[in-house]
């Protein structure tokens, strides 16, 4: 018995406030502390979780007793309790910024009511997909989190809402029907869906089939992930949902595609298969996506094209499939969910305060709210990776191993990153430049809002909106918590890099996650080209019975 | 392991069907397209158990390669589930276009039309910098007395000291004419 065997709590929690919440429906007071409440729970679990794994190894949980092979197991280590300990931490404060937002605008309006349950559920399938060790429930973990962003996304039924939902939910289905004829496939080649018996069984496929369930399953992943050629459905999609549920998207969906992405090429597919393709498609992200965003004038549709080039540093680092290269894309990951989320949470700010979230009609906000203008400009800085914030520890990082590799592909590589990462700073230093610098009068049609006396900033009524707190004191908060744990980041920038360094070697030496699910006598294949001699009856560790299933017909 | 050659047709020609229809632009149309998808890897996942057997009740007499291969059919249980959430939600948001706009069409993204006819040229960004924004602006001309430098701003010629002085601290930017335009 030891702490990882809470770690079902992580999903059961989130499913029993969301429960709650329903239950609770008329009353949004009880709906709020339920949530909160159940949430912080969560997060203080998976930081005990991820302080259990810290100095390393591994530990699964077999659900209902079934053992590993035919049971659903949940797999804890490094990277995946780091993965739960930040996107809970960022769900919290998303949640917090709602129920601010949803005090300050009354909550008279219906389809509030079932925002606590469904994002709770959308929490529930984030945790699941992380600790599952298992592809189907991989599967049933996104779908989790699919069918409550679909809720989610059209909350109140609005006109743009429904047609970005449209976009959202086909490109959605498509992608999760793929991703089940990728398990269909698997199963049918390897008669198991467990991930630790396939990185044994995998190795004994001939290799044009290997190549194939490799590359359906990329697919898959790369459109959840938003990677360059499937990634059109993203910046469509995101902008037009309410603030806190695009930051919560930002921040936590398409990372839960890299995720599921860097378990397949660690876990699966190791070694260099697929690398130079998938280099150049994370080539081909980064500078895409943020040519992409320098063409927008709508704050949340050029952060949406930045998420998308963003997405290119992950894909960047996880292709190389070298130690340092995993670690670094492990520590962005982290990074970059906490700092996309505060931005995001940031231009929900803007557009309260300044009336519009387009950089043609808000003005003059540096002098009209200070504090709003630091809660911008710090993630901003972060995001384009400027010395001292983990933006630029996390590139440099991804950028030294880059240079460690040494082909010219990856030299390519690093250029692009670091282009990038200028046209990042240009685009969001434009941002700065028109909605914070720029006086109200040269504006486009600048609201009303804008143009009124500075004084009493803080607590709002007035110029015609007297009913709405123009900067809630609690969304304020919790937008400033977040972009302190995106300082904190840059400040434990250290230990934090360690730990990911060591679950990207673990990852990558594969013997601890394989012997935790199967037991300590699995025998671990070699990374390399697979040998002739890997027949798939003969691996020891692996329970006579298993055999009789799918493939053995 | 063999396959059942009709169920492998059948399942063919829904995915086909389905690829087709959830190419149009018409809503209902994308959604049986969908549907047909969703069914058509159910099949797949029945074929992966291979040909049909006994029912997976252990009986110690039986021999373990007579029982039907249980899990598949597992797989296809949850995700038949999970395709009849998403039907009801699709069906949902249908309605809700229809209620919205009376059209059962995917409509066009109006923001990012406007982004696309949006000129390379930016006013803001892109126009000539109207002054020299120096401490000392343009003082050699205004040692002499009248001024005949000028700058363009937005298209027009502006004199010197007038477009010096908005660049001032303290400036509203504004010239006072009774137009209301610059001189």
């Amino acid at each position: 018995m030891n702490i990882a065997s809470l770690a079902p709590l992580a999903v059961v929690l989130p499913v029993l406030g969301a429960a709650l919440t329903f239950l609770l429906i008329r009353y949004s007071r009880a709906q709020r502390a339920v949530s909160i409440g159940l949430l912080s729970l969560t997060l203080l679990l998976e930081c005990w979780l991820l302080a259990s794994v810290w100095e390393g190894g591994t530990a699964a949980v077999n659900i209902g007793g079934w053992l590993p092979p035919w049971g659903i197991v949940l797999v804890v280590d490094q990277f995946s309790s780091l993965m739960l300990v930040v996107s809970s931490a960022v769900s919290l404060a998303v949640l917090i910024y709602a129920a601010g937002q949803g005090m300050a605008d009354g909550d008279r309006d219906a389809p509030v009511s079932i925002f606590y349950p469904t994002y709770l559920i959308l929490v529930a399938g984030v945790s699941n997909a992380f600790l599952s060790g298992d592809l189907f429930n991989l599967y049933v973990g996104f779908e989790i989190l699919l069918t409550a962003s679909y809720v989610l996304m059209t909350l109140g039924g609005t006109g743009p809402r429904i047609r970005a939902g449209v976009t959202y939910v086909v490109v959605s289905v498509v992608s999760s029907v793929l991703f089940l004829i990728a398990i269909a496939m698997v199963y049918g080649a390897t008669g198991t869906i467990n991930m630790a018996d396939l990185a044994i069984k995998l190795a004994g496929l001939d290799q044009g089939t290997q190549t194939l369930l490799h590359v359906m399953l990329l697919v898959a992943f790369g459109i959840k992930a938003a990677v360059f050629p499937l990634s059109f459905w993203l910046p469509d999609s995101y902008p037009t949902a309410p603030a806190p549920v695009t930051a919560v998207f930002a921040g936590l969906l398409t990372k839960v595609g890299v995720y599921a992405m860097v378990r397949t090429e660690t876990l699966l597919f190791p070694g260099d298969t697929l690398n130079t393709p998938l280099m150049i498609a994370a080539l081909l992200t980064m500078v895409v996506g943020i040519l992409g965003a320098l063409a927008q004038s709508d704050i949340k549709r050029l952060l949406s094209f930045t998420l998308v080039s963003h997405i290119g540093y992950m894909v960047f680092g996880l292709a190389m499939s070298t130690a340092a290269g995993l670690g670094a894309a492990v520590f962005y990951v982290a990074h970059h969910i906490t700092i996309q989320t505060s931005l995001f949470l940031v231009t929900g700010l803007i557009e309260r305060r300044g009336g519009s979230s387009s950089v043609d009609r808000v003005a003059g906000l540096a002098k009209l709210s200070p504090l709003l203008a630091v809660l911008f400009f710090v993630p901003a800085m972060n995001l384009a990776g400027i010395p001292p914030f983990s933006g630029f520890l996390g590139k440099l990082g991804l950028l030294q191993a880059g240079v460690q590799l040494g082909t010219p592909l990856a030299y390519a590589l690093v250029i692009g990153g670091v282009l990038t990462s200028l046209l990042t700073l240009l685009a969001v230093a434009r941002v700065w430049n028109r909605a914070f610098w720029r006086k109200p009068a040269d504006a486009e049609h600048p609201d009303p809002v804008l143009l009124a006396a500075p004084e009493d900033s803080a607590t709002g009524d007035r110029a015609g909106r007297t009913n709405v707190t123009l900067l809630p004191r609690t969304m304020v908060g919790s937008t400033l918590g977040l972009v302190l744990l995106g300082v904190g980041l840059t400040v434990f920038a250290g230990p934090l890099f360690k730990v990911a360094d060591q679950s990207a070697r673990e990852m990558l030496d594969r013997s601890s996650y394989i012997q935790a699910v199967l037991g300590e006598e699995a025998r671990v294949p070699a990374i390399a080209q697979p040998g002739p001699g890997q027949d798939p009856g003969g691996v020891p560790g692996v329970p006579p019975g298993s055999q009789q299933r799918g493939g053995g017909k | 392991m063999s396959v059942n050659l009709t169920l492998l047709t059948v399942m063919g020609a829904l995915y086909a069907c389905g690829i087709y229809l959830i190419l149009e632009r018409s809503l209902t149309r994308v959604l049986l397209g969908l549907m047909m998808l969703a069914n058509a890897t159910n099949l797949l996942i029945l074929a992966t158990g291979g040909y049909a057997g006994l029912a997976p009740i252990f009986n110690r007499d039986t021999d373990p390669r007579d029982y039907n291969d249980p899990l598949p059919q597992a797989l296809i249980l949850t995700s038949i589930v999970i395709s009849f959430a998403v039907t009801a939600f699709m069906l949902g948001i249908i309605y809700r276009t229809w209620v919205l706009g009376r059209q059962d069409e995917i409509q066009d993204d109006a923001e990012d039309r406007r982004v696309a006819g949006t000129p390379s040229f930016d006013a803001e960004d892109d126009s000539i910098v109207p002054v020299e924004t120096s401490e000392f602006p343009l003082a050699m001309d205004a040692a002499a007395g009248t001024s005949t430098a000028g700058v363009l701003a937005g298209g027009r010629l502006i004199p010197a000291e007038a477009a010096a002085a908005e660049e001032r601290p303290g400036s509203q930017n504004l010239t006072q004419h009774p137009e209301g335009g610059g001189a």
